[in-house]
């Protein structure tokens, strides 16, 4: 267990800066997701906490040490990658053990520590299976015990979900959080997909562009989000957004305003904050998504429940939202309060 | 393309290239260096000493009727091994193509040729051939027809293309089937329901389709010809009769080594280098061709 | 269903069928005849061959013959010769290999000042043939004092990179996750060459060592040159060393059992491991 500190962390390949200066204090046990779309540097923030790319400019310290110029394998971390990068050429056991064979750990103590994590991942009757006889979910076990069984201070996952389908990813989610709780280490977890985020993570990191542009707990940047993009880029469905002439009498530093679809509701025609002509409805069973033209064109989705009544679609209607639960934002796309 | 990851160091892997390096060096650089550099000498009638001849070497041999014709007979040769073992594969592997069951088997008893050694093919055919011995020559008598490699020009040059050719078919059919069999059938299927028949159907789709393996295979052939034919000639013919079928690789060997000619045998290297040089550079533009085809 | 116009759309039926089994047949029978004339001459006796036309059926001399080239010979015994190709075989695949390997694994992990002078020096030699550069490679060779030897058999054939281009293409599909991941488990470079790279790349040398071993066995105007001590030849050079010089009548049938015996070993190996064979000859021509 450690902490993990990262000090204005830059990143330049050539002459371009992929990563503009991320700052962060990580606690002991924490668990901390990174979340962006692709291309926002979130796998090369991860990748140099690891040691696979150098630091361009600022410092990571684990446990208050400076690593910047440490070999991975001293830096005393674990690591999960995308496609599991198992040795195809070895055994579930041999894959597990091969960290701990090359630090020279002895073979009963291997045996034991293999063992255990085998028995926490339910990998007992595949221990001496090639990686291609496994399943995928499987084989995804066997990565994270590749990073258990070596007791590091520090995980880090690059989007170890992303290659299982959609049944699998939930389950290993919820894997991965319980296994993280029970071990306590200190963890990174790079995903794209915001639900995973929301899920595991203690605090989650929204990268946009090579910038941290909001740094808190799940619910507090889905409550709060910092700029436009984490609004847009955290919830499902996605955030609405509208010129402030939908509306009426809003400051004039406010150029987009932002409501979350579950945060509006139906309201009479000519009545509520905005209004608009229902284009088509979406019944999905507990929920209701419906479409709605805005009179100044913009789209506006709108999620009520189930069971409440839906207008004939090309009917008018009113749009209305409470005041605190709007998001409004200036022209460079910060909050506004 | 470059790999994202790498280690730390230079000293490793320089030390990781030395093996290569120093074989490459003494056996490769030093000796073609050596050929370039004797190209510009003639040694003297005693072999003491080294007179300095300019491109001399290169001028001579260019106006050299013999080397001229040398060049002819290689050309020739190549043509016709590349056309004779080109031809007789893709007829096999079109029919084998045909198979859906056995074109395995067909393929295992087919590619051992390619195992042979062509010195050793050069003795089978020349002893099939031979003018004392030979099951082949001695039915061709039967027939009223004299057949002689030894003293008669163009038997000797279809002897040495034929046994060249022979255990390149191998070779040649087991790209082309590959060839044949990476077609999508439904392109064929699709011709047929258009109404084109076998033969319309193989001009049409089939032989473009199969261009990039012909290509290729035409390179190679070639390279294989020029190069790596030197055991057929010199256990079937040893260059004749009248020089009839010294390629140039032959023509080498035997001025620098039963010749003696140094000078004129490191002038012939170094063409022959530039030949090597120009096939390679061809062969590289087709690989490119071939990987984003 | 409307009806094709021919039946071989898919496959033959019927006669058609036969037909096309019958041209094969008559092609793998023709691509057999030489070396089948070849067995039955090594089975037969003397008189019958040169008292044409000879037998085109194996007689009862196979164990004599075969017993008088091994033992015998006729400059050297068939038995060494078949040795000596043997080693110089072996050790042209294992050297190209072994070079090879290392070169392409310094040439893919690291960055290294000369890289690429290195990688452009060795790619020079892609296809240049040692037939192309026999005088002076034989004067080098000569220098050394490494003439009717093994080691002069076998060094100047391993100078070509044909195995570092091939090795080179395989390392670069290896994912890099691979080698990350055994960075991350403490594994420094050599470590991950032999525990990582290596068990991986055992396909590609089993391939690779099939093709070269043929092309090793099959050398012919090398031998020919450096080895003029009967008791270095090789068999595929050996061979035509065993005519007579003049007029001399030929032992045939000696003659034909070591031409056997000589392509015996590449054959088993391309028959026997066909699937590797057929991949090598594939990857060494991308």
């Amino acid at each position: 267990m450690a902490t993990l500190t990262l000090t204005s962390v830059k990143k330049s390949f050539g002459p371009t800066e992929v990563i503009h200066g991320v700052d962060i204090d990580i606690a002991e046990g924490e668990f901390i997701v990174i979340v962006g779309p692709s291309g926002c540097g979130k796998s090369t923030l991860l990748r140099m906490v690891a040691g696979l790319e150098t630091v361009s400019g600022g410092t990571i310290a684990i446990d208050g040490r400076t690593v910047n110029d440490v070999e991975p394998m001293d830096r005393d971390i674990a690591m999960v990658f995308q496609n599991y990068a198992l040795y195809p050429h070895m055994s579930v056991f041999e894959n597990m053990a091969y960290g701990l064979k090359i630090a020279k750990t002895p073979k009963a103590e291997i045996d034991a520590r293999v063992a255990v994590a085998a028995k926490m991942l339910q990998l007992e009757p595949y221990l001496q299976r090639k990686p291609r006889e496994l399943s995928g979910g499987q084989r995804q076990r066997v990565a994270m015990g590749r990073a258990i069984v070596r007791k590091p201070s520090v995980f880090l996952f690059d989007e170890p979900l992303s290659n299982l389908d959609a049944k699998l990813r939930v389950q290993m989610r919820l894997e991965i959080k319980a296994l993280q709780k029970e071990l306590g280490i200190t963890s990174l977890y790079v995903t794209h997909d915001q639900v995973e985020a929301m899920t595991l993570a203690d605090r989650m990191i929204v990268m946009n562009a090579g910038r941290a542009d909001q740094i808190g707990t799940p619910l507090d940047v889905y409550e709060n989000p910092a700029t436009e993009f984490v609004a847009g880029f955290i919830g499902s469905p996605a955030t609405n957004f509208f010129s402030p002439s939908a509306a009426f009498g809003r400051a004039p530093t406010v150029a987009r305003i932002g409501v979350r679809p579950e945060h509006a509701q139906l309201a009479a025609p000519g009545q509520g904050r905005a209004q608009g002509k229902l284009l088509f409805a979406e019944a999905l069973g507990a929920e209701t998504l419906l479409h709605i033209r805005l009179n100044t064109g913009e789209m506006f989705t709108l999620r009520q429940d189930g069971t409440a009544p839906v207008p004939v679609e090309g009917a008018d209607c009113g749009i209305d939202w409470p005041a605190e639960r709007e998001l409004d934002f200036d022209a460079e796309g910060r909050r506004l309060p | 393309m470059e790999k994202r990851v790498t280690f730390k160091g230079w000293l490793l892997p320089l030390l990781l290239l030395l093996p290569q390096v120093i074989i490459t060096a003494v056996f490769f650089f030093y000796p073609a260096g050596q050929a370039i550099y004797q190209s510009l000498f003639i040694p003297d009638p005693f072999g003491l000493s080294m007179r300095f001849v300019g491109l001399g070497n290169f001028e001579f041999l260019l106006s050299d009727p013999y080397y001229r014709a040398s060049f002819v007979t290689t050309a020739v040769f190549s043509i016709l091994v590349t056309v004779v073992s080109m031809g007789a594969a893709l007829y096999l592997a079109v029919l084998a193509d045909r198979l859906i069951k056995g074109s395995g088997t067909y393929r295992t008893l087919l590619i051992w040729p390619y195992a042979v050694a062509p010195a050793v093919a050069g003795v089978l055919w020349m002893f099939m051939f031979n003018t004392r011995v030979g099951v082949v020559s001695w039915y061709l008598g039967l027939l009223g027809y004299d057949w002689n490699h030894v003293l008669n020009e163009g038997e000797a040059m279809g002897l040495v293309v034929v046994a060249s050719a022979w255990g390149r078919v191998s070779y040649n059919f087991l790209f082309f089937l590959a060839g044949l069999q990476a077609i999508p059938r439904s392109v064929i299927e699709a011709a047929a329901i258009d109404g084109a028949h076998f033969w319309t159907r193989f001009r049409t789709i089939v032989f473009p389709l199969l261009s990039p393996t012909t290509f290729f295979l035409l390179v190679v052939n070639i390279v294989y010809a020029f190069f790596e034919t030197f055991g057929v000639i010199h256990t079937i013919t040893a260059g004749g009769p009248q020089q009839a079928t010294t390629i140039l690789v032959y023509k080498v060997y035997a001025d620098g080594f039963v010749g003696q000619d140094l000078g004129s045998s490191a002038a012939q290297s170094v063409i022959l280098l530039l030949v090597v040089g120009l096939l390679t550079i061809i062969q590289f533009k087709f690989i490119e061709r071939r990987v984003h085809y | 269903m409307a009806k094709l116009p021919d039946s071989g759309m898919v496959e033959r039926r019927g006669a058609g069928l036969w037909i096309t089994h019958a041209g094969l047949i008559l092609g793998v029978l023709v691509i057999f005849f030489p070396i089948w004339l070849a067995f039955v001459a090594s089975t037969v006796s003397q008189p019958e061959i040169v008292r044409p036309p000879m037998p085109l059926l194996p007689g009862d001399q196979f164990l004599e013959n075969y017993r008088k080239a091994l033992v015998s010979g006729i400059n050297a015994p068939v038995a060494l010769m078949l040795l000596n190709s043997a080693i110089m075989a072996i050790g042209i695949s294992l050297g190209k290999i072994v070079i090879s390997l290392l070169s392409a694994f310094a040439i893919v992990y690291f960055r290294f000042p000369g890289r690429r002078l290195f990688f452009w020096l060795i790619f020079l030699t892609l296809m240049l043939p040692v037939e192309v550069r026999i005088v002076p490679t034989y004067e080098v060779v000569a220098g050394f004092g490494m003439l009717n030897s093994y080691s002069g058999l076998i060094f100047p054939l391993i100078a070509s990179a044909t195995a570092t281009f091939l090795f080179r293409q395989f390392f670069m599909t290896v994912p890099d996750e691979l080698a990350e991941a055994a960075r991350v488990d403490g594994a420094r470079p050599m470590r991950f060459f032999w525990d990582i790279l290596l068990p991986m790349s055992r396909t590609n040398i089993a391939a690779l060592f099939v093709i070269l071993f043929i092309y090793g066995w099959n050398q012919y105007l090398w031998p020919l040159l450096i080895t003029t001590d009967p008791s270095m030849n090789t068999i595929v050079m050996g061979i035509k060393q065993m005519f007579p010089s003049g007029d001399d009548v030929a032992d045939w049938p000696v003659i034909m059992a070591t031409s056997i015996l000589a392509m015996l070993p590449p054959v088993i190996i391309v028959v026997s491991m066909q699937k590797l064979f057929i991949r090598g000859l594939v990857d060494s021509e991308k």
